[in-house]
């Protein structure tokens, strides 16, 4: 039986697992809605912005660690997307957009709402198609989701013409996903990974740096499991929390440019830095040629173009993290005699101890005593979100995590409006979990149309904006690099008299008839945050926080890590 | 320092843009990159001639490989290997000169493809550096139009 390419996309998505889309509609797409209409396993969540759908696809594959899904329509539905591809491509997140594009025979014609969309999306996908033929539509889709998921995930887009839409052909339910020229090595080379071991068990004070690639591989168990096999600390990056538990005796924090004192110290004393699924970013390394003096480096990534790219690696594995801890257990078992790492531990818990993460807990309403509030009352239990910011840093200093795919945050760009769409998201792929959006009154106002879609369909999120009334982070950088010139960053009056805000966030809240909250005290906090929690909707939380509350600690950028700057 | 690398890609539209993309944000420097057929009709093969040092030789080849449209990449770094590029000239050429540039052409094996009035057009096949020297005689009678083709590249012997 001949079916349409729109048709045959739904057929493909179906395969693959797809039980949730998020997009927009528009001319060169509505015979692909057109056959949503009619579909009984796939949801289609209608966002109000092309940028709030492909964060809200994101959003579900950090949570579930399935391929997320979005559809925007030719021109400027497609080129809203771009952010929210280069947001996944930087977090290594598995994504499929689809785009519509015009007719075939318009392609190229500066046609009505026609825009190049595998020449824009190039450098933010992994891989992108433009298709030409309704007959390769199934092996396409087969490839795209292939490569979105395996090797270093990212996301990949397909471009189709609305006739390719329409076009019909008999749908090839095994298609042949294989591409030749994509081979990721999973498994790592034996003899190298040996190698590896035995370097790591010749040094004395063995640093492990877990990165990204721990959550995409699902590697957590294995690391915790080395870690402790050795007694050896461990820090990890924005992308990994969670990965390793938070409130384990072996969890140094994260290191960089807001990471502790503890992490920090343990990369420029440690003799060797073993990086498993980490990309040392400049945000981790801070000035490179005063990065870790002392250390060996072995490095296992699944990409090779992640090693030796900004730190030059003594041992690089190629190889999926999971299946090579998984293999450096198996050669620990055998090893009688383990090295002891005890007296270096106790050297950086020392510097933990002496140096901890710590805020002003006094009278005033601080952004980083709400988090701490927050992780009490929930207990560790629920699913952050973050917006970009100050507040995105204090949620990673002050919430700790258990488990993986708990902390969901943009590390690698740093995408401000991410945090609303990408709780959404994560709502619908867990939807059992409690998911809490820790904002910021600037990042939210990129994407606060989203608070529609999930009135629309009923999603419970809390939006917890830490309002302080500035673009804080950027402010903290000019009051502390910029001799306080405060330029472009204030949010709230430019009036010193008036001292009113806009827009007011609990208002906001109700108009999309949500609940809407406004806290002005530390004793009320508790309160409100018990109250959001029971609530069955989602709740916009106006927390009216220290305006000018700085990030501790910083290592001003492009200076060595110990140059730290901390709270007095 | 010059690098030689080849490709084989897949051949079809886009591609070709995804490679010179590459290069592009990372700024990397191309000094010269040629496309062509193979010996299998869907594979295209490309040579690349990047200049800088092994660090950015290594990123480039590792890049390359990772995009999922490059089939196989060669680095002929540590390889004996064979290169050509193709350059038309026209000089200028008066009654007095017209003999002299048809002996250069002929000790470098120039094919001479048009004369003129006041004009040869020679064609060079060779390696850089025996181009180079051509040009660097040539000079003295006035370039009027120069055209390189790119370096292609190939190891020696069975590899
Ligand atoms: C889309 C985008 N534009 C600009 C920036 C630069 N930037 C980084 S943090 C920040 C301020 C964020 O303000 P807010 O959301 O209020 O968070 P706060 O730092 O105050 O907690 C800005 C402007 C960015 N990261 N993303
Ligand atoms: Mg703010």
């Amino acid at each position: 039986m001949k079916l349409s390419g729109s048709e045959i996309i739904l057929k493909c998505l179906e395969r693959e697992g797809v039980d949730t889309v998020f997009g927009i509609p528009g001319g060169s797409v509505i015979p692909l809605f057109d056959a949503i209409y009619d579909n009984k396993k796939i949801k289609l969540f209608l966002t109000r912005h092309e940028q709030g759908a492909a964060h809200m696809a994101d959003g579900y594959a950090r949570a579930s660690g399935k391929t997320g899904v979005c559809i925007a329509t030719s021109g400027p539905g497609a080129t809203n997307l771009v952010t929210g591809l280069a947001t996944a491509l930087l977090d290594s997140i598995p994504m499929v957009a689809v785009t519509g594009q015009v007719a075939s025979h318009l392609v190229g014609n500066d046609a009505f709402q026609e825009a190049d969309t595998t020449g824009i999306t190039r450098p933010v996908t992994k891989q992108n198609y433009l298709v030409t033929d309704v007959g390769d539509i199934s092996k396409i889709f087969a490839q795209a989701f292939y490569l979105a998921r395996s090797g270093r995930p990212g996301p990949v887009l397909i471009d189709v013409p609305s006739d390719i839409q329409k076009a019909e052909c008999e749908y090839d339910a095994k298609p042949d996903a294989s591409i030749r020229g994509y081979k990721p090595s999973m498994e790592g080379n034996p003899r190298q990974i040996k190698t590896a071991l035995e370097a790591l068990l010749a040094s004395k004070k063995l640093l492990i740096y877990a990165g990204g690639g721990i959550i995409s591989s699902g590697a957590s168990k294995e690391l915790a499991a080395f870690a402790r096999k050795l007694n050896a600390p461990v820090t990890l990056t924005l992308m990994s929390i969670g990965g390793f538990p938070g409130t384990d005796g072996l969890f140094i924090g994260m290191p960089g440019m807001h990471g502790t004192q503890a992490a920090n110290f343990a990369f420029q004393n440690c003799d060797m830095i073993f990086a498993v699924g980490a990309r040392f970013d400049d945000r981790v390394t801070g000035k490179v040629s005063a990065f870790a003096p002392h250390a060996k480096i072995v490095h296992v990534d699944i990409d090779p173009t992640s090693i030796s790219k900004n730190v030059t690696a003594d041992i690089p594995v190629v190889g999926d993290c999971k299946s090579v801890l998984k293999q450096m257990l198996v050669l620990l078992s055998a090893k009688k005699k383990m090295p002891d790492y005890a007296p270096w531990l106790k050297q950086v818990t020392d510097v933990a101890k002496k140096k901890p993460l710590c805020y002003k807990d006094d009278e005033i309403l601080r952004p980083q005593y709400v988090i701490d509030r927050f992780y009490q009352i929930t207990k560790g239990q629920a699913m952050v979100v973050t917006e970009v910011g100050q507040h995105q840093m204090w949620a990673e200093q002050f919430y700790k995590f258990d488990k993986p795919r708990r902390f969901i945050t943009s590390g690698g760009l740093g995408t401000m409006g991410y945090g609303l769409p990408g709780a959404i998201g994560a709502k619908r792929a867990c939807p059992e979990m409690e998911v809490i959006d820790i904002a910021g009154d600037g990042s939210t106002q990129m994407n606060i149309q989203e608070l529609a879609t999930a009135k629309v369909y009923g999603i419970k999120v809390i939006v917890a904006i830490l309002n302080n009334s500035y673009l804080g982070m950027v402010r903290q950088w000019q009051e502390l690099f910029y001799k306080k010139r405060y330029s472009g960053v204030l949010l709230g009056s430019q009036s010193s008299k008036d001292k009113k805000y806009w827009p007011d966030f609990k208002l906001v809240g109700e108009a999309y008839g949500l609940k809407g909250m406004r806290i002005e005290r530390k004793k009320d906090v508790d309160a409100a945050i018990k109250e959001a929690l029971a609530s069955k909707e989602t709740v916009v939380m106006d927390f009216q926080v220290a305006k000018e509350e700085n990030v501790f600690p910083i290592v001003p950028g492009g200076a060595a890590i110990d140059q730290i700057i901390d709270m007095s | 320092m010059k690098h030689t690398i080849a490709a084989m890609v897949e051949n079809k539209p886009g591609v070709l843009a995804k490679i010179s993309g590459l290069f592009s944000a990372r700024a990397f420097n191309i000094m010269s990159l040629t496309v062509g057929e193979t010996e299998v009709h869907d594979v295209s093969r490309m040579t690349i001639v990047v200049k800088g040092d092994d660090k950015i030789l290594e990123q480039v080849v590792k890049h390359l490989n990772k995009l999922p449209d490059v089939i196989k990449v060669i680095d002929f770094k540590n390889e004996e290997f064979i290169e050509r590029d193709l350059m038309l000239v026209k000089v200028n050429a008066s009654k007095a000169s017209r003999s002299e540039i048809i002996e250069i052409a002929s000790i470098f094996r120039a094919n001479i493809l048009d004369v003129s009035a006041d004009t040869i057009t020679l064609e060079l096949t060779g390696r850089e550096t025996k181009l180079e020297g051509v040009i660097r005689l040539l000079r003295p009678y006035g370039i009027k139009e120069m055209v390189r083709a790119g370096v292609v590249a190939m190891s020696r012997g069975r590899k």
